[in-house]
Parts: C-alpha cells; structure tokens; sequence
C-alpha cells in the first residue's frame, strides 16, 4: 500500500517497487530517487552503484526538455476535444512536467494519446492513460479533475465501494431471450508492482504473463480452462477463438497506439478461457489483465455470478503468490485509463430493440437509466438490424452489484418499452426518472 | 553524476533474458545483428539526451518483417546514436551499405559541376527527375525522440533560413496545422504534400509524435524546389521537375542546398556530418548522401525483360512504384533511384542513375524494335 507521510514539499513514500520494500523521495522540482534497502538483484555493477547513490536520480530525457520553457514543450490543444485538454492548462503544465513516477513515467507520456489525438467524433475520449500505480497520485493535479468529469463529479475525497457479492444482485435471470440475445461482463486488473502497458518493458510484460498463467492454471471445477499465447497461437486455434468471438488483435486504434501499448505485439499477450467457454481473460491487452463472463441468452444473474466467483478466485491465487491487485479506496480498482477506475466494470447485453432505437426519447432514456449503447462490434461501432449493445454508464462511485442491478433493471424496462411499442401501445406512462 | 534514465534502470532489474526481444520471426538488419550479448552490453546506455537501446530497437521489434524490402528495423534518435551503439549500428550499417566498415571514410561531393551529361535523357520515356536527400540541424535531437520544444526550435530555424534565400529559391512555407484546404489541394495537386506517416516502421518509432505540430513544406515560387520540415528528418530536402534534365534538378539541388548549409551555419547551427557517416539522419539507411536521386520512367517491355532485376542490380540501382517506396508501378512507369547512400558521392551517384537510366532507355528502344538487348548487358558497376 502507498501511503503518504508528509505534506512538506518534499514528499516521502514508501511502497513496493516489484516486491522490494523502498523508499523514494520527489520534490516539487522532480528530483526523484529510489533507495533500495535491499541489495538489489542485478549482476551490473554500475546498477548497483547508481541504486546506491544520492541524489539526483533523474530522468535524462524528461531533465533535458526542461531547458525549454513550459511555453515553448506545451502542446498545441486549440483543435482539441477530449478530457486532458480541457484541463490542462500551461500554468498546470509547468507545474508537473518536472515530476516523474518511480518508474520514471513523466507528464509527456501521461498526456501523449491526448495531445495526438485530437477528438473523437462520438464520444468525449480521455486524453491520458497511467503508466503505473502512482502517476494516479504523481499527476493528481491533472488526473483528479478528468476523474471528475468523466466520473460525474466524483471528488478527490470521494471512497468508492466495493461489492463483488452476487448474492446482493436482484433478479437478473429473466430478461426475455427473445430480445436478450447475449448477456457479459467485463473488467480490467492490475497486478501491483508492475507497471502499466504504456510503459511496462517486455520483461516486466512477461512477469505479468507468467503469473498470470500460473494463477489461471490452478482453476478448476467449470472454471477449469486453457491459455493461448497470441505468438504460438495455431491457425485452427486462431479461427476457434475468432469463432467464438474471444480473440482478440493488435490495437489499430490511434488512442491505444499512441499510448504505447502495442510495443512489441504479440509478445506476452495471450487469451486464457474456461473450457466452457464463458469465462475468459485477456492477458496483457489494454490493461494487463481483462476478465470476462459471458454467455448466450438473458440470464445475467448467472453471467454476474460467474463473474464474481470466478474474479474472487484469481485475486485469491494471486495473492497466494504474494501478488495484490491495485487497488485503494479512493479510486477503487486502479486501471490504464482513467474512464476504467472504480469498478472497472462493463456489464452488457445485445438486445433487439428495433422500435425503441428509434424513437425520439431513446437517447434521454439511456441517460435516465444511467446506460449507454453501443454497436454489436463494441466500441465505436454501428448498431447492425436493430440490435444494441446497451451497458452501464459508469465505472467509480458506484458498486459492482448496482452496476449491473442498473443494466438488469433498465434492460427489462427497455425490453417492456419495446414490447409496447409492438402493440401500438403508447410508453409515455412508464418514462424512468433520472437514477 | 550519475544523472541516470529512471525508466531504463528500472528495467534493469530484470535479467537480459528476460528483457531481450522475441526476434524468432523478424527478418531486418537489426533483429540480423542483435544477440543476447551485445543487448546486454549496450542496455544500460544512453545517449547525453536519454536515448537507450530500446528505443532504438523498437521499430524493428514491433515490425518484424517487410514483404518486398529488407528493413532497417532500427533508428536514432540524436547524433550520439551512432556513437554509444556502435556495437549494434556498425554491424547494421555494413549489412545495409555493402560492406561499409567502421574506420572506412565518406566522402561528400555537391559540386554539380562534376556531374557529366545528364541533360539529355529522352523525355518521351523519362517524364520526370528528382533529387532528394535529408539534413539534421546538429545539437537537436531526432524526430522519433525530439520533445514539442526542439521540433518547434528546428522549424522556427528552417523558416527563418528558408524565408532568407531569393532568385530562383524566393519561396513559401506552408506549415500543416493552419494550412487553409485551398493551399492543401494544391499541395497535393502538385505533388507536394506528404501526409501523417501511417507507415508502421515510422509510428513505431515515434515519428508522428504531436502531429502535425511544427510540421511544414516549403517550396520556391517556381515549384521545382522543395523543403520538408520535421517528417521523417528534421530537413528534406528535394529539387524536382518534369522531363529529363537530371543535370539542371542536380544544380538546383546542390546550389540550394548549400545556400540552406550557409545560413544555418550563420546562425551556429551545422549540419550533423562526420567523416565516417558523412550526413547524419534518423535511419541508418540514410547515412552518407541521404541521396536519393530518381526519374519516373516508361519501360514497359524493359521491366517484363527476364533481365531487368539483374540489370537493375549491376547498375547499382533500385525500382519503386510511381507512388514511391512501397508501391507498385502503374503502366509500365517505374521510378528508378540509386541504390547506395553511404561510400559514395552525391555526384558519384547521381552520376550512376544518369548513365543507368540512358541505357535503360536504349535498352527499351531497342526491344520495341524487337531486337535484342544481350550486348548492352553492363558490367556490375
């Protein structure tokens, strides 16, 4: 756990840097050190006396830019639309650009995706990813007030609950199969100690695959399933996995792209799933793991349920390995980009609703029912004759179990909208008020 | 100091092994020449602006291979590169540039004077000529590492030099981010414009980092005298025109250039240039000349000849498609450039795309005739 112990401009944190107790200490004019108390595992001697020594330990190319002027490094963001450049300000620029994370992730890498990637045409896009746990409290200048927006006004003094009880969930097994064509569940970890997939190197990559498909294999019961590395991948197992639209492919996205998380594609990325086939993990995607439950049909409860047990085990498995997953109860479950805090949490359907799609109050009653939609492909695509994928909005502030108690409720509202509008029959009495 | 690189030490907590790219299926210079040992020597390093090997590497780690072309598969990021990875770079160079060793001398010849012929290429075959090479503006570091600040610096230096030359070279700069959509189309109308690089073997690198900031073409009023500022070097310099008169697109470069060298200079800024590499750029391929000197030319029956590979190769000289690297040729229109940067001379090689070109035509000429080409076969050059 990272926690503070002064608020004199030098501040003093201790932590875990891949396992080994150190301390670090930042000023405000980015003069940041790591002491490893232990002696430290590299066979490079020149390692070692650069652990051992004082200050200044700083980041060579982040140190060199500062002979710049905040002016002359700040980015163009007159084109832009999304998150970081609404709040980043040149005063607020010159504040951070001389901090680094211990792990040496500065503004620049913070901010890059943002400033090359001026705006979507559909959605607000964040702007910013973290590079590691502690670019959430390095950079909280600039991150807590984009958590803010995205987040519906969550405050830096806001706790975020955790609930992955599924017993607390109501109902959720009877959204009507007519309409509910599938039914998932989705969220992201990351294992402490590590740094992020913007800017984890390939051996760090690798330690978070190795773990991971450790914890996965000792599974059992009708979680019992198998992991494919994405480079040893045979084309039939390739197709299988395409098939069942479990596979997944290098980003072409440009924000993922500029972000850096497609360095050294495929290395160290894999897909391990149930032999089942509905319970499923990413290994080192967008976050370094991705957890998801899914099946064909209405019933969320059971999705929800899997979800929960089978998340409880692998936290347990990596845990037994001395291994946590990032987490405080500020921001809950500590994610890649920052619209993923909190919960982390995507639970969806595909449902057919033709006629609600079309009429004039959808959109409104999305936003009431604190949902929104999606195209069959995920995100940014179209809907495809007239089926969404409708999940929930939010991700912090708000539980695993009210999350997807908004998508079971909502759904079965949506669905009885829609049943209504077959008849003929009017939708205006049964209108949500804003959740 | 030590004034360490806080990301780069703290991969050195994990083993070599464990750090060393999976290059079982990448076929480039660099996945060619990097074990595990010279990883391990060299990945502790920097350059004096933070440079490490990773970064050099990791446009060859993330493309693993080109159909058509051996890649490179490495870059720098500032001059410094070639110094502090010479263990990996001098290999990469040799392999690139036929044989190339590390105490060999480049030599640099822009006396377009020494260029002999070369007005006289048949424009019915040869529909236009163009020269081309980079410059690196020295103590600024390289596009896939410069920071928003020392792009900037470099543009506003080129602009300041460029906005300086007159007669023949009285030019504009266009620089892309206030670019209004009439001067686009007719940027692109003329050939001019180069776009964001979607090329992965450039994003890769880093290259398109805040695009399209302090990106810009510049061009003379007459059109035949082009400069890119900050693509994939920090000057691209190209001179170009329809028709065949190689020699005169060879004196507009080399005057040009030297009068872009001479304002620098005025203003403490030289070009990156030692002995050994003569001009320095990002990509290693470009070491030496940076030249690339090339016609659009129709060779139809030429280039279906069982020969023409062959042909190409004793020349010294190497085909593209109309659209440039990458590419394929449309209608029997091929460009054809020199093949060497390093160990020759700007005139040198000019000079061997000039006589090459000459004889390609002939060759073609004699084909439609229906004769045969076996006795102009040339010797390997």
């Amino acid at each position: 756990m990272i926690c503070y112990k002064g608020r004199s401009q030098v501040i003093r944190l201790t932590g875990e840097l891949l396992g080994r107790r150190c301390w670090f200490v930042s000023s405000s004019v980015g003069k940041i050190g790591i002491f490893v108390s232990t002696p430290g595992s590299c066979s490079n001697p020149q390692v070692r006396k650069q652990q051992g020594s004082t200050m200044p330990f700083g980041n060579t190319h982040n140190q060199m830019k500062l002979k710049f002027s905040s002016e002359q490094e700040y980015p163009d963001l007159s084109q832009h639309n999304n998150h970081m450049a609404k709040i980043l300000t040149p005063p607020m620029y010159e504040r951070l650009r001389s901090k680094q994370t211990p792990s040496g992730f500065t503004l620049d890498d913070v901010i890059q995706t943002g400033v090359d990637n001026p705006g979507h045409p559909f959605i607000m896009t964040v702007g910013c990813v973290a590079g590691d746990e502690e670019t959430y409290e390095v950079f909280k200048e600039l991150l807590d007030p984009v958590i803010e927006d995205r987040h519906g006004g969550y405050k830096p003094s806001d706790k975020h609950k955790t609930d992955l009880n599924a017993g607390n969930l109501k109902g959720g097994d009877d959204l009507d199969p007519n309409y509910v064509l599938s039914s998932r569940v989705r969220t992201g970890r990351s294992v402490r100690g590590f740094c992020l997939p913007p800017h984890c190197s390939r051996g760090e990559r690798r330690a978070v695959e190795k773990l991971s498909v450790e914890a996965l294999a000792a599974l059992s019961g009708d979680l019992k399933g198998k992991y494919y590395a994405l480079k040893n991948m045979t084309d039939a197992e390739q197709q299988q996995l395409i098939d069942d639209h479990f596979l997944f492919d290098k980003p072409v996205s440009p924000l993922l792209l500029a972000s850096g998380m497609a360095r050294d594609w495929p290395d160290a990325r894999g897909i391990w799933h149930n032999d089942n086939k509905t319970f499923l993990v990413w290994v080192n995607e967008e976050d370094h793991l991705r957890v998801i439950s899914m099946q064909k049909g209405g019933n969320m409860k059971e999705v929800f349920n899997r979800f929960c047990t089978g998340l409880t085990k692998i936290e347990n498995l990596f845990k037994e390995r001395g291994h946590a997953f990032m987490w405080n109860e500020h921001l809950g479950y500590v994610l890649t980009c920052p619209s993923n805090l909190g919960t982390g949490l995507r639970a969806g359907v595909h449902v057919k609703l033709p006629k609600m799609s079309k009429h004039p109050k959808f959109e409104d009653i999305l936003k009431k029912l604190r949902l929104q939609k999606r195209g069959t492909g995920g995100v940014d695509t179209a809907a495809v004759g007239g089926v969404f994928d409708i999940s929930n909005a939010d991700r912090l502030g708000f539980s695993e179990v009210e999350l997807v108690q908004m998508v079971v409720d909502g759904i079965k509202l949506l669905v009885d909208m829609e049943k209504r509008l077959e008849k003929g029959q009017s939708i205006d009495d049964i209108m949500p008020s804003q959740k | 100091m030590p004034f360490g690189n806080t990301h780069n030490n703290f991969k050195l907590n994990y083993k070599v092994e464990e750090e060393f790219p999976d290059l079982s299926k990448h076929n480039n210079h660099m996945a060619k020449v990097l074990t595990k040992e010279i990883y391990g020597k060299l990945r502790d390093r920097q350059t004096p602006s933070g440079y490490t090997l990773d970064d050099v590497i990791q446009t060859g780690v993330d493309n693993p291979g080109h159909p058509f072309i051996m890649t490179v598969g490495c870059v720098a990021g500032d001059e410094e590169s070639y110094e502090v990875f010479k263990e990996l770079l001098d290999p990469v160079i040799s392999d690139r540039h036929g044989g190339y060793k590390p105490t060999d001398k480049h030599k640099t010849d822009l006396n377009f004077e020494n260029l002999k012929g070369g007005d006289d290429l048949d424009p019915n075959y040869v529909l236009s000529s163009r020269v081309r090479t980079g410059r690196s503006i020295k103590g600024l570091t390289l596009p896939p590492h410069n920071s928003r600040g020392e792009r900037r610096l470099i543009e506003k230096l080129s602009v300041e030099a460029l906005t300086s030359l007159d007669g023949e070279f009285k030019g504009k700069y266009y620089p892309l981010k206030s670019m209004t959509d009439a001067e686009q189309e007719q940027l692109i109308a003329d050939h001019f414009l180069f776009d964001k690089p979607v090329s992965p073997l450039l994003t890769c690198a880093g290259m398109a980092r805040d695009w399209p900031d302090a990106r810009g073409i510049w061009h003379n009023d007459n059109k035949t005298f082009l400069v890119w500022v900050n693509e994939e070097d920090h000057l691209r310099v190209i001179s170009m025109q329809q028709g065949g008169n190689m020699r005169e697109v060879f004196r507009r470069f080399c005057v040009g250039l030297q009068k872009i060298e001479e304002i620098f200079k005025k203003h403490n800024h030289g070009f990156m240039w030692n002995e050994h590499l003569g001009y320095i750029l990002t990509c290693p391929s470009n070491l030496g000349t940076g030249l690339r000197g090339g016609v659009h030319v129709k060779l139809p029956k030429l280039s279906t000849h069982a020969k023409f590979e062959e042909i190409l190769t004793r020349l010294r000289l190497q085909k593209r498609g109309t659209g440039g690297v990458d590419t394929a040729s449309v209608g029997g229109v091929f460009d054809i450039s020199n093949a060497d940067r390093l160990g020759s001379s700007e005139v040198e090689q000019v000079q061997l795309v000039v006589d090459g070109v000459k004889l390609m035509v002939e060759m073609e000429k004699k084909l439609e005739k229906g004769e045969a080409i076996d006795s102009m076969i040339p010797a390997q050059k």
